[in-house]
């Protein structure tokens, strides 16, 4: 059982489709709602809390992606001090999903945010600690 | 003694650099130019090769005059934000040493500790310009009656602060791997089971002591960048030991030479000095370190034209054998395999980590290049070179 908060984005033009509801129908996964609007100009947020067999939420999400709604990990994102980061690379040895890579030849250290998985493993993987998880449930203490 | 078909003398490339002549490349734009040209040629033309490295450097730290109290003290146990600092020197002395934990760290009784506050933060927070409380104790005595100090310092009010570090770029290092089955926590770096990666930590190619392997231009007095500022090499490093096997070309083919450098904390930056936490190891102090080495003849261009492909190193277990002092390679690789982000082990691939900013040091022998295109840097001659 494999279970993450997400914070959904639904642009303007797919907010008055059913898409969530496909979740449960198409990928054996189920949902429980914990905030959603629709803003002034009518695009749409929904914090969920997603569950189900790992790789049904892999592909539940990338159904989403492919509806045109932003998917995001709602808890926290990972960030990266890039001024004060000496591109070591000694984080490239625990970042499970290459979100944190070498870019060869210059052998400078990138952080490909789109990637990361928010497994946490970095931060303290890094030597001089510039990595930082920082919540992004602002909707949560509105 | 070979005879040289360029011969060059410090002198003579200082009065260049005076007169605004030298000319000086990066080692890395050294390779290219002696493989077009030929190593004659390129002594010709090319009279100093500035090289650089930026890692972690464990035997660092900076003797620290914090200046007396009134009444005066004769601090016998110092702490610097919490950080012991070794106060058996004078009574207003102390080093602090770059991988003491602070205090009240854990250490690793939450397996893997943090380590996220030791000296080498210290020493970076002040040559940041950041406010260091010190506290001191003493038993007192009749010239320096007090029995305790508390102070807040910065690196510009206190009377000296020179860095003085007694092992720093190391001529070449082990690539660690770990053949146990569980995840190590090692000074290098994270080491998952079954030779999951496979860490290394060494400039390569702009490595100092890569560039000059027998030292013949490096010893007492060389003038080098350190910590963002000009510094000198002192001595040999602790530890220093030339006769390992080398290649043909004499690059040491395991951990060699090392040295021991010095320079005045005050005129150092934060950039250059940056305080680190190896996960489950401990703190240590990364250091910025750049050596010019001059051209004084075509031998010294052949050596500084080495690239990572030259340069080669030892797979050693820190599962097992290392943790108990077994010496043995499981393999030989070169920089250039290890820079390509896998190498073969067991006829499988597995992933490179480095430790060592390649981008930093790069920016030092860049800076070093300038300084001295500048007229700001002289070569220093060295009274003797380190032993070979």
């Amino acid at each position: 059982m494999y279970s993450k908060i997400l914070v959904l984005r639904f642009p303007q033009t797919e907010v008055q489709r059913p898409i969530v509801c496909h979740l449960a129908r198409d990928y054996d996964l189920t949902f429980n709602i914990l905030n959603a609007q629709v803003l002034p100009r009518r695009e749409g947020i929904m914090v969920l809390e997603l569950s189900g067999a790992r790789k049904n939420f892999k592909d539940g999400v990338n159904y989403l992606k492919e509806q045109g709604v932003q998917v995001q990990n709602a808890s926290q994102d990972i960030r990266r001090d890039a001024k004060r980061c000496t591109h070591c690379g000694a984080c490239t040895a625990v970042c499970p999903t290459g979100a944190l890579y070498i870019e060869r030849p210059e052998m400078s250290v990138n952080f490909d945010q789109s990637k990361c998985s928010v497994c946490e493993l970095c931060i303290t993987a890094c030597p001089v600690r510039v990595m930082s998880a920082r919540p992004t449930n602002k909707l949560f203490f509105e | 003694m070979k005879k040289h078909q360029v011969v060059k003398t410090y002198k003579e490339i200082n009065d260049k650099i005076r007169s605004g002549e030298v000319v000086v490349v990066t080692a890395e734009e050294m390779i290219d130019i002696v493989k077009q040209e030929g190593a004659v040629q390129a002594a010709r033309t090319v009279d100093v090769v500035t090289t650089g490295t930026f890692s972690p450097m464990c035997s660092s730290g900076a003797f620290l005059n914090f200046g007396h109290s009134s009444p005066g003290t004769k601090a016998a146990n110092v702490w610097l934000n919490n950080v012991p600092a070794y106060g058996g020197v004078a009574a207003v002395d102390c080093y602090i040493g770059a991988t003491e934990p602070c205090a009240d760290d854990p250490l690793n009784k939450v397996y893997p500790g943090e380590f996220s506050y030791g000296g080498g933060h210290v020493i970076n927070d002040l040559v940041a310009g950041k406010r260091v409380h010190l506290k001191a104790t003493a038993y007192g005595t009749d010239c320096y009656p007090s029995k305790y100090m508390e102070n807040e310092l910065t690196l510009s009010t206190i009377p000296n602060a020179v860095l003085c570090n007694p092992r720093n770029g190391y001529q070449n290092y082990n690539c660690a791997i770990n053949l146990s089955k569980k995840t190590i926590y090692t000074y290098m770096g994270t080491l998952k089971p079954m030779a999951g990666n496979a860490n290394y930590c060494s400039a390569g190619q702009l490595s100092p002591l890569m560039n000059d392997p027998y030292y013949q231009t490096i010893g007492l007095g060389t003038r080098i960048f350190l910590g963002g500022t000009q510094g000198y090499v002192t001595w040999s490093g602790t530890q220093h030991k030339p006769g390992v096997r080398r290649t043909a070309r004499g690059i040491p083919i395991s951990p060699a030479g090392t040295l021991w450098v010095m320079g005045d904390l005050k005129n150092m930056s934060p950039r250059w000095l940056v305080g680190i936490s190896m996960m489950g190891y401990g703190c240590s102090l990364a250091v910025g370190l750049g050596i010019p080495i001059p051209i004084l003849n075509e031998e010294m261009a052949e050596y500084t034209a080495v690239s990572d492909a030259d340069i080669f190193t030892q797979l050693v277990d820190y599962g097992n054998d290392y943790p108990n002092g077994i010496s043995r390679s499981h393999g030989q690789v070169s920089y250039a395999e290890l820079k390509s982000g896998v190498i073969r082990f067991n006829d499988r691939e597995i992933p490179t980590v480095p430790l060592s900013s390649v981008v930093r040091a790069r920016e030092i022998a860049l800076t070093l290049k300038d300084w001295i295109q500048r007229g700001d840097f002289l070569l220093g001659e060295p009274q003797f070179t380190l032993p070979t």
